[in-house]
């Protein structure tokens, strides 16, 4: 029996929850659960796990483009039902695994994966993404689904993807490098913590629709959502002459961060020049070594120039190439610019260091600055 | 295809998967439906899409409107509702809501669940998915409102499957892959994010907190889903005895026979392996130490940050008694600033049925849903009451364990009951020998 609208509550089926991931391990998976011995990466894209018994599994990891159809994910599924038993799985970066249980399955796979192209060239299913290379790229929604974005998701992340493609399939990085986007400071995701991080950003304060601001906004979420609180309580005139309710936004102490338009429909802030991106860099969540470590941010504004955001990509190369030339081995990016100091680090990689750098985000920030005479001089 | 879309059209070309070509692809397909398909939401919805993406490079300003509250009966999240500012341009894309779809642990799929997925977005939605959402749900990208109860009648009648979180509540739990493919697995990721999922449903589907909370689970502390920034309460495997060394083992790595970090540096010559300076030199309490025959490890220095594990995987093991450290507060910067996971408890062990975890996370929701502020998440509610306040609430003795370092400034409060005599004096009584 289908849905009833005019009995919506009969026969509803409510909190069952996800199923039961046991359903979908492949046969080997399933009888080595938390018996693995070791893995080894034979190859970019390629592992093996060995189990305490000696079974193994092959996974071939392939790119994702994360947004992709149905056609597209059932010829994932066709992909898997010649090759894999009609398992597989997808990776916390978004990745796609397709894994074999004999070795002599490994090859005709890759040749059948790296034989599926699209219309302009490109691959549908690149094998990398292992090791100490570059991996795909954590995202967000950009101008495809949200509303508050600064800059698009998928289209940057296809031109760094397309930049950056040979480092997805090697591993000559000093360690892995974790790139992620969010399109604005929500960062939804990885940005505040990875290697490389790209961040839509806006350098213009918020619009104040008059003529509704009151019917649509509950004023005083709008005046808790600022962090800054450049925003209180104020009578606006409406184009009708009347007076309402609103906001007044005290532009010196507005840091273009959005959260106000989150809580306010009326509160429009989003500028095709003034909106851009932000690079940081030097974050990780591994505890390897070192602690976790935020991003920090070294780049205060580059361009939204669609639609292959020239600038963004080269900047995210020169740090790429920089640190791959100059970061010791297992030596994650951060590891590296604190250990050569954050003076080389703009040095090294010809960015501009500029006031916009320095924190001045209330008490915090003064734990930011140098308390010491140490430093190195830079040219 | 309806819409000229020059500039997204040079996103065609170029190595990496295009989103473009495979949004065209969908397009297509829906214009051609070979199957007969009786589509539930214009067949030109994918043509849309890729114009009002096309429109927005051209403006540089998402065409979005502003929020959207739609959703299912019974739930108060779960869908998230959007409407394009442009309905008349792109009517296909006037709505364009997407569905949370809580994914099985480890992301593992069978292609037959994914057809059933599938089929039913092929006919009641855009056919665009995001496969993941960061938080982990199956996303399924653009559909129009009156679709939203009849996808949700289908996910749970025909294929078993509930939404995930949206808004003020608990979201959707997600894992690392665990004990199902990793050696490092230092505890059943996989099981308690189901067990606790299950559980805590209601918590899932009808918000009842401050606002949004996240689960998360890593099986060791190479955090691979990123627990310890990305989840208000995250759980992460270690270990309480021993590293287990294979001797033999090293000495193959040392003497070449196995690659270190299994492999992972093999695309550069990084000279060949030392492990005096490849392990020892960056362990980073300096408690290893190789003789030349025999690598000892002092463990109660460790503190398992696994550089040596995953340098020697075939040689060196995590302990067996094995459990969990609770870390709380992890966020993005909106409103307060960026915060990862603080610990809170160091071992937890992680058995089923999880009581204890149970009972952990029940007094923290408790304290937080009483305390907490409109859109206050757990760790900014920690910072404003202090983290004292969180073990008063959870019932937790202080250890030295639970800081980075003890605190600079003095100022120090005292509870009155801590302090002999109270806060209750008579300023005559001080006069009596103190004259003004």
């Amino acid at each position: 029996m289908p849905y009833d609208p005019s009995k919506p509550l009969q026969d509803r089926i409510t909190d069952i929850g996800p199923k039961n991931y046991e359903e979908f391990l492949p046969p080997v998976i399933k009888k080595n659960f938390g018996k693995w011995d070791y893995h080894e990466i034979l190859e970019p894209g390629v592992l093996v796990h060995v189990a305490e018994g000696g079974d193994k599994v092959f996974t071939v990891r392939v790119g994702g483009a994360r947004l992709m159809s149905i056609s597209h994910i059932r010829e994932i599924m066709e992909i898997a039902d010649k090759h894999c038993g009609g398992f597989l799985r997808f990776t916390t970066r978004n990745n796609i695994e397709f894994m074999v249980d004999d070795q002599s399955k490994v090859e005709p796979l890759k040749k059948d994966l790296l034989s599926r192209k699209q219309p302009g060239g490109g691959f549908k299913f690149p094998i990398g993404g292992t090791g100490a290379g570059i991996t795909n790229i954590v995202h967000t929604q950009g101008w495809l689904h949200c509303h508050t974005p600064a800059t698009d998701a998928s289209g940057v992340v296809k031109a760094v993807m397309d930049d950056l493609f040979d480092e997805f399939t090697s591993m000559r990085m000093p360690a892995h490098v974790r790139i992620s986007l969010a399109c604005c400071l929500n960062m939804c995701g990885a940005v505040h913590c990875s290697d490389i991080a790209i961040l839509g950003y806006h350098r213009k304060p918020p619009m104040i629709d008059a003529e509704v601001i009151d019917k649509v906004c509950e004023i005083p979420l709008a005046i808790a959502a600022c962090p800054t609180a450049a925003i209180k309580p104020a009578k606006i005139k409406k184009p009708d002459g009347t007076e309402a309710q609103a906001v007044a936004v005290n532009n010196d102490r507005c840091m273009f961060c959005g959260n106000c338009y989150t809580m306010c429909p009326a509160m429009p802030l989003a500028d095709a020049e003034g909106d851009g991106i932000v690079i940081m860099v030097g974050g990780k969540v591994s505890n390897r070594i070192s602690a976790p470590k935020f991003s920090k941010v070294v780049v205060a504004f580059l361009p939204n120039n669609v639609p292959r955001w020239p600038e963004t990509t080269d900047c995210i190369r020169k740090i790429v190439e920089v640190y791959a030339g100059d970061a010791r081995k297992y030596e994650r990016l951060g590891e590296w610019a604190e250990r050569i100091g954050w003076e080389k680090f703009f040095e090294k990689t010809g960015l501009e260091f500029t006031h916009h750098l320095i924190d001045d985000f209330r008490d915090p920030a003064y734990y930011t600055w140098r308390q010491t005479s140490q430093f190195k001089f830079t040219g | 295809m309806k819409h000229k879309t020059p500039l997204l059209d040079q996103l065609e070309s170029g190595p990496w998967p295009s989103f473009v070509s495979d949004i065209k692809r969908e397009a297509e397909s829906r214009t051609k439906n070979a199957k007969g398909v009786d589509y539930q939401i214009p067949v030109d919805v994918c043509d849309d899409i890729l114009g009002v993406l096309e429109l927005t490079y051209v403006h540089k300003r998402t065409h979005w409107k502003h929020g959207g509250i739609v959703g299912v009966f019974g739930y108060g999240g779960g869908v998230i509702g959007r409407y394009c500012d442009q309905p008349e341009m792109f009517p296909g894309v006037a709505h364009f809501h997407t569905m949370r779809v809580n994914q099985p642990g480890g992301k593992y799929y069978s292609t037959e669940y994914l057809e059933k997925i599938c089929d039913l977005w092929e006919r009641r939605g855009s056919g665009i998915t995001n496969m993941h959402g960061s938080t982990g749900d199956i996303i399924l990208l653009g559909t129009h409102t009156p679709q939203l109860e009849e996808i949700f009648y289908e996910l749970t009648h025909d294929i078993g499957q509930d939404l995930g979180g949206s808004g003020s509540n608990l979201r959707t739990p997600s894992d690392c892959l665990g004990k199902s493919r990793c050696e490092y697995a230092c505890y059943d990721t996989q099981a308690l994010c189901f067990d606790l999922t299950n559980e805590y449903q209601d918590y899932l589907h009808r918000p009842a907190f401050p606002y949004k909370f996240k689960f998360k689970f890593d099986g060791c502390p190479n955090c691979c889903v990123a627990s310890i920034a990305r989840a208000d309460m995250s759980f992460i495997g270690t270990w309480k005895d021993d590293i287990r060394i294979d001797q033999k083992a090293v000495a193959a790595y040392v003497g070449g026979e196995i690659k270190p970090n299994a492999g992972a540096h093999s695309g550069r010559d990084w000279g060949a392996f030392d492990i005096q300076k490849e392990v020892i030199g960056l362990c980073p309490t300096g408690c290893m130490a190789w003789d030349g025959k025999k690598l000892t490890i002092d463990n109660p220095e460790c503190t398992r940050c696994m550089h040596c594990i995953n340098v020697m995987p075939r040689a060196l093991k995590i302990g067996k008694e094995t459990g969990i450290s609770i870390l709380v507060g992890a966020k993005a910067p909106i409103l307060d600033g960026a915060q990862m996971g603080s610990l809170l408890i160091p071992f937890i062990s992680a058995e089923p049925p999880y009581t204890e975890i149970k009972e952990l996370i029940e007094k923290i929701w408790d304290y937080w849903m009483e305390e907490g502020k409109n859109r206050e998440r757990l760790g900014e509610l920690i910072k404003r009451k202090g983290f004292q306040k969180l073990l008063e609430a959870t019932e937790l003795e202080p250890v030295a364990q639970m800081v980075k370092e003890p605190r600079t400034n003095p100022y120090i409060f005292w509870k009155e009951d801590e302090v002999e005599g109270g806060f209750t004096r008579d300023i005559q009584e001080y006069r009596k020998y103190h004259l003004r």
